[in-house]
């Protein structure tokens, strides 16, 4: 338990130590490299708490597609990031409020809750002793049965977000030559080919 | 000393509050803003994953892969419509997207 309790603190500081540094980092691509050491430290946290398929999910997909996503394009764009840092520092004052304000409310709130009896009877979905089945295997037998519907929701939701990505940024040059396949099928001898009768001595 | 849901919570109430700080701090940057929706999406993973593990129950981890994926379309639509800016504008500050004066 104790190992378990140091690697929580280990993981936990290094999180939010991470998250300091991809607000106030002078340079985005820093950012970048430090929110993937954030996403890499919430993954061990969630192997702790016994959510292997999460973390992997998290490893792999998140630090593996959206954060190389986020790495593309902040390199692919020329900016002027000093120029994008000019008056940080006047929103300081607000957000830090405002930061605060919220960090202690939700420290009270945290401070006073308690788990409602009735919640360990009410359990839609329990879960299994960990000998018996896998996260993963446990995860899957839910997610394919009796919440199947929610599975394919999240499957749309990745389908109109790749088809929005793709409208958003594809455009067609002017000036390159494309296959028209209407245009090819429409054509006809009598638009394709004309005959003229040359006459001998002459040119066309 | 044993870690129980309080702790995790606490580390999601803070990476929450630097997710909001970090929208605030960075104003000019939609970069570092979309970033900071990251931070606080995983804050609230953070979240449904510790009150699964502590009850006991696998809804939240179903739930928690929901948000991480409507996490991955958000930053998908949100880079292109960054990019489609940039093309336009040659800037990605926030103050200039005032076009539709809205």
């Amino acid at each position: 338990m104790a190992a378990a309790a140091f690697f929580f603190y280990i993981f936990a500081a290094v999180a939010v130590a991470s998250a300091v540094m991809v607000i106030t980092s002078r340079n985005p691509v820093h950012s970048v490299l430090y929110l993937i050491l954030c996403f890499f430290n919430a993954a061990g946290l969630f192997i702790l708490l016994g959510a292997e398929f999460l973390a992997m999910i998290l490893v792999v997909v998140y630090v593996g597609a959206v954060m190389v996503l986020f790495l593309f394009v902040v390199m692919m764009l020329d900016i002027d990031f000093t120029e994008l840092r000019q008056g940080m520092l006047n929103y300081l004052p607000i957000g830090g409020t405002i930061g605060l304000i919220l960090l202690v409310e939700l420290l009270l709130a945290l401070g006073t809750w308690a788990i409602s009896p009735d919640a360990a009877r009410i359990v839609a979905a329990p879960a299994p002793a960990l000998d018996g089945l896998t996260n993963t295997e446990a995860l899957g037998q839910i997610l394919y049965t009796k919440y199947v519907y929610f599975f394919q929701a999240a499957g749309l939701v990745l389908l109109v977000a790749m088809i929005g990505a793709i409208v958003l940024t594809l455009r067609h040059k002017q000036g390159v030559k494309r296959q028209d396949i209407d245009a090819q099928v429409a054509r006809r001898p009598a638009t394709a080919i004309e005959i003229r009768k040359v006459g001998p001595g002459q040119g066309i | 000393m044993t870690i129980g849901l309080g702790h995790y919570l606490t580390l999601a109430a803070v990476l929450f509050t630097i997710g909001i700080f970090g929208i605030f701090l960075n104003r000019k940057n939609v970069i570092i803003i979309l970033m900071s929706i990251e931070l606080i999406l995983l804050a609230v993973n953070i979240n449904l994953v510790a009150f699964s593990a502590f009850l006991g129950d696998l809804v939240g981890q179903v739930f928690a892969l929901l948000v991480l994926t409507v996490a991955a379309g958000e930053a998908a639509i949100g880079l292109a419509i960054l990019v489609v800016y940039f093309r336009n504008r040659g800037s990605i500050a926030v103050e200039d997207i005032n076009l539709m004066k809205g």
